[in-house]
């Protein structure tokens, strides 16, 4: 399959139920192997763009073609195995009683047989180093535990773009970077929502800032994490205010 | 723990568990033999599943205030021979030997069933036994709404307890009117963030190709103890009725 562009975004707009702005104009085109990162302070609309690119959310009109497919009622099975979402609270992504039905969830759905399931399971617990879990209730991991599974969950999949949303949030710096060395390994492109500028340095070659829903700036990395001006701008550096501390 | 009991398909635990309530709520009351021998085999299920007798007597007494609850104006409502009777003004108050006997009867059949319960899911993990409802056709919906309240029970105590850790270290001598508001506002508040939560969580699962139905990979065997089993247990159960009518 011709896979050059992984996302592509064309005009997209987001009004949210209660008529509040969510999304506006976004064109948004990542190209596969890139790992970019969506940041922006808080409300800003990075969740929001997520939850379009598998369609959990959908504009009338789509706008929005993963890796060429658009997403709508036709491509969403294709689209949800392609694109992995990783929800902001594990608590939300583990809804089973023990993590082998978490892990398993996806592909049992997906209609693959029941050894291709068990192989699927292993590999992606192998893969964030979990392969002992199987058996275990969710409620009773740590945190740093569960953030590991929930991503597993999607790895089940073999997805070729991972979507995270705040992977690090309520993390221990130990485990941050633990999960920072998982996520690098991982051979995918990545679209992380954060405002973890330490992770973005870490992981992303490409940034793209968002405020009150609008992409505010595109570019390297660097370029825009050296931006201190356009950063405390939106409220991701320390501004004026704070400035004597 | 581990014994022939916990080992048995869980389907086969259900079903018994079924006959053995229907069998002791369908025998007449005042039918003493018949109770004395589901009480044996009650005992004899305890010991063939090594449960702790202490430990279930302990839990069986959480059966009580509801019965008592349910059933402690029978003896003054039941017409027959009086036993006590008091005359307060106008007012002629009597307990009934009849109403007596149907209080004795309520009392010991909810127990013998709350002590068939307690072995049924003390035998049997949770896991087990909501698949040994889907396998028995049990609607998917009810099935489901049981799984995610297990698992999210602890969640939302968890969110509770957090709550009312908040409420608790803001709260300087409240009059119980306060009290009463402030504990609507977090029942309210607790409701509100569920219901948010049933939103993610339905919006991860959709993720995973969730399309409105839960595919359970079959992993119980009906054996040839299980039909021994659940032979025996009816014979049993039938014993009463065979003997003495």
């Amino acid at each position: 399959m011709l896979c050059d562009r992984a996302i592509e975004i064309k005009g997209l707009s987001y009004v949210y139920p209660d008529g509040q702005c969510g999304l506006k104009d976004i064109d948004l085109t990542i190209y596969c192997g890139e790992s970019v990162a969506l940041i922006g302070p808080n409300g800003a609309g990075k969740s929001t763009l997520l939850l379009h690119l598998n369609g959990i959310l959908r504009n009338s009109h789509s706008a929005v073609r993963m890796l060429g497919l658009p997403v709508d009622d036709k491509n969403i099975r294709e689209v949800r195995k392609k694109v992995g979402m990783v929800f902001q609270d594990p608590e939300d992504q583990l809804f089973s009683l023990n993590v082998f039905e978490d892990v398993a969830f996806g592909p049992v759905n997906m209609g693959f047989s029941e050894e291709e399931v068990d192989r699927r399971v292993k590999q992606a617990l192998q893969k964030v180093g979990m392969r002992d879990y199987e058996k275990r209730s969710s409620h009773h991991l740590s945190i740093g535990e569960k953030k590991r599974i929930a991503i597993a969950t999607v790895l089940s999949l073999d997805p070729e773009i991972l979507a995270l949303d705040e992977p690090t949030s309520s993390l221990d710096p130990r485990g941050k970077w633990a999960l920072i060395k998982l996520l690098s390994d991982l051979p995918v492109t990545r679209i992380i929502a954060t405002h973890d500028l330490e992770m973005v340095r870490c992981l992303c070659n490409r940034t793209v800032l968002l405020d009150s829903g609008r992409i505010v700036a595109d570019g390297m990395t660097g370029v825009i994490l050296g931006d201190e001006a356009l950063l405390s701008a939106h409220g991701l550096a320390r501004d004026a205010t704070a400035a004597e501390i | 723990m581990d014994s022939f009991v916990h080992r048995l398909d869980p389907r086969t635990k259900l079903l018994c568990s079924l006959a053995f309530i229907l069998a002791v709520v369908l025998t007449p009351a005042g039918t003493w033999k018949a109770y004395a021998v589901y009480l044996l085999i009650m005992l004899g299920l305890i010991l063939l599943s090594r449960l702790p007798i202490k430990y279930v007597a302990k839990r069986s007494l959480v059966i009580f205030p509801f019965v008592i609850m349910v059933a402690i104006f029978m003896p003054f409502f039941k017409q027959g021979q009086e036993a006590v009777s008091y005359d307060i003004g106008a007012w002629h108050i009597a307990i009934t030997y009849e109403g007596l006997a149907v209080l004795i009867n309520v009392v010991v059949k909810s127990w013998l069933c709350i002590l068939c319960l307690i072995i049924l899911s003390s035998s049997t993990k949770f896991e087990k036994l909501l698949h040994g409802m889907y396998r028995l056709k049990v609607p998917q919906v009810f099935v489901q709404i049981t799984s995610f309240m297990y698992r999210y029970m602890f969640v939302l105590a968890d969110q509770a307890m957090r709550m009312q850790m908040a409420r608790d270290s803001r709260n300087f001598g409240l009059n119980r009117r306060n009290i009463f508001k402030t504990m609507g506002n977090m029942i309210g508040m607790l409701f509100i963030r569920s219901y948010e939560r049933a939103e993610r969580i339905y919006a991860a699962m959709l993720s995973r190709g969730y399309n409105g139905e839960i595919i359970v990979r079959d992993q119980l065997g009906f054996r040839l103890p299980d039909a021994y089993f659940a032979l025996a247990l009816c014979l049993l159960l039938a014993c009463p009725a065979i003997l003495w009518w």
